[in-house]
């Protein structure tokens, strides 16, 4: 289907994207989503030391693109993206915290080893 | 924040917004400022669930569990690995597919008005086609962690058995929760739409719905990473 809308304007002004915007996000999630699995079972990239952090990094593509364009948090109004991303932030920081405390993580200090 | 008795020139003149909402004195519909305040402390929820899954990830005394083969001493009964990859895969595609049907329902709506010639318009302009098909998507979620539960204690594993039972339980149980509140919205919605049709004044209801939809998404593609394909 080439047909596009136009983009919906929204009460307090704001634009969210066409069907084609949200079309190609839909491919993206889908194709980063195989990229992920396929990843999972490619013995030569699951025991690298790349895995966990490429992993981490498609997840985090994926959460971006869902948050920004599917929750059109890219085109409404900066309260929103600061309610999101202000709890995120402490979130991600209680989560790395508990991490470090549990001895899940740990940082090598040179000086101190 | 309290509610305007001042709302800005495009607004109703009783402080109202369209379906009823009250303004900010920002000139926001307080139902989006709530559901936003509402999806950041579900972060710290879901933040909490999740670093008690790490914490005790490796930490279980006897298996079975989640990525290797375990042996009972006991026995000799040998447990397989117990995450399925591939019946999660399929489950977390139809999640994130339902979440582009929910953006288009809610572009439907936000559209109604707007004049419908092909049948591609009318087929992106059909809110109940895509309200369908984001709550069937979501039921098939639900049904995927059903079958995925039913299996895992069929195999051994309960929330009783071990540390990785009880944390991987309590985390996806509490989102299969959410989805489930999620798919019940999304039905009254499509009850709404079929009683007397959801109108570009209901687009807030919908986005509120919408943003609930896509923040369980957004939960499940951290969980898919860290639970399922990180070993």
């Amino acid at each position: 289907m080439a047909t596009e809308h136009a983009p919906a304007a929204q009460e307090d002004g704001h634009e969210h994207p066409g069907w084609s915007t949200y079309w190609k996000i839909a491919v993206i999630l889908f194709v980063i989503t195989g990229v992920e699995v396929s990843a999972f079972y490619i013995p030569a990239w699951e025991t690298s030391w790349v895995y966990v952090p490429s992993m981490l990094t498609l997840s985090t593509i994926k959460f971006v693109l869902v948050v920004m364009y599917y929750m059109h948090l890219k085109y409404d109004h900066k309260l929103f993206r600061s309610l999101f991303t202000g709890p995120l932030i402490v979130a991600a920081l209680t989560l790395v915290g508990l991490l470090f405390l549990f001895s899940k993580l740990s940082i090598r200090l040179g000086l101190l080893s | 924040m309290t509610a305007t008795t001042l709302p800005a020139a495009d607004h109703a003149a009783d402080g109202h917004g369209h379906g009823g909402g009250h303004y900010t004195t920002l000139g926001l519909d307080n139902r989006k400022v709530a559901i936003w305040t509402f999806i950041g402390s579900e972060c710290m929820l879901f933040a909490s669930l999740i670093s008690t899954y790490l914490i005790y990830k490796g930490r279980s005394i006897k298996g079975p569990f989640p990525h290797e083969p375990w042996t009972e001493p006991a026995t000799g009964k040998v447990f397989p690995a117990i995450l399925d990859i591939p019946v999660t895969s399929a489950s977390t595609f139809v999640l994130l597919m339902s979440s582009f049907a929910m953006v288009l329902a809610l572009a439907a709506v936000q559209n109604r008005n707007l004049p419908k010639n092909t049948l591609g318009e009318k087929i992106l302009g059909s809110s109940k086609l895509w309200l369908w098909m984001t709550c069937l998507m979501g039921t098939a979620f639900l049904g995927f962690q059903a079958f995925e539960f039913t299996a895992f204690i069929r195999e051994g594993l309960s929330i009783r058995t071990n540390l990785f039972g009880s944390s991987f339980f309590t985390l996806t149980g509490f989102h299969g929760a959410h989805v489930a509140v999620g798919v019940c919205w999304l039905f009254s919605l499509l009850a709404i739409d079929y009683k007397r049709g959801l109108q570009p004044g209901d687009a807030t209801n919908v986005d509120i719905a919408a943003l609930y939809w896509h923040f369980v998404d957004v939960i499940w593609i951290v969980i898919f990473t860290l639970v399922y394909l990180i070993k």
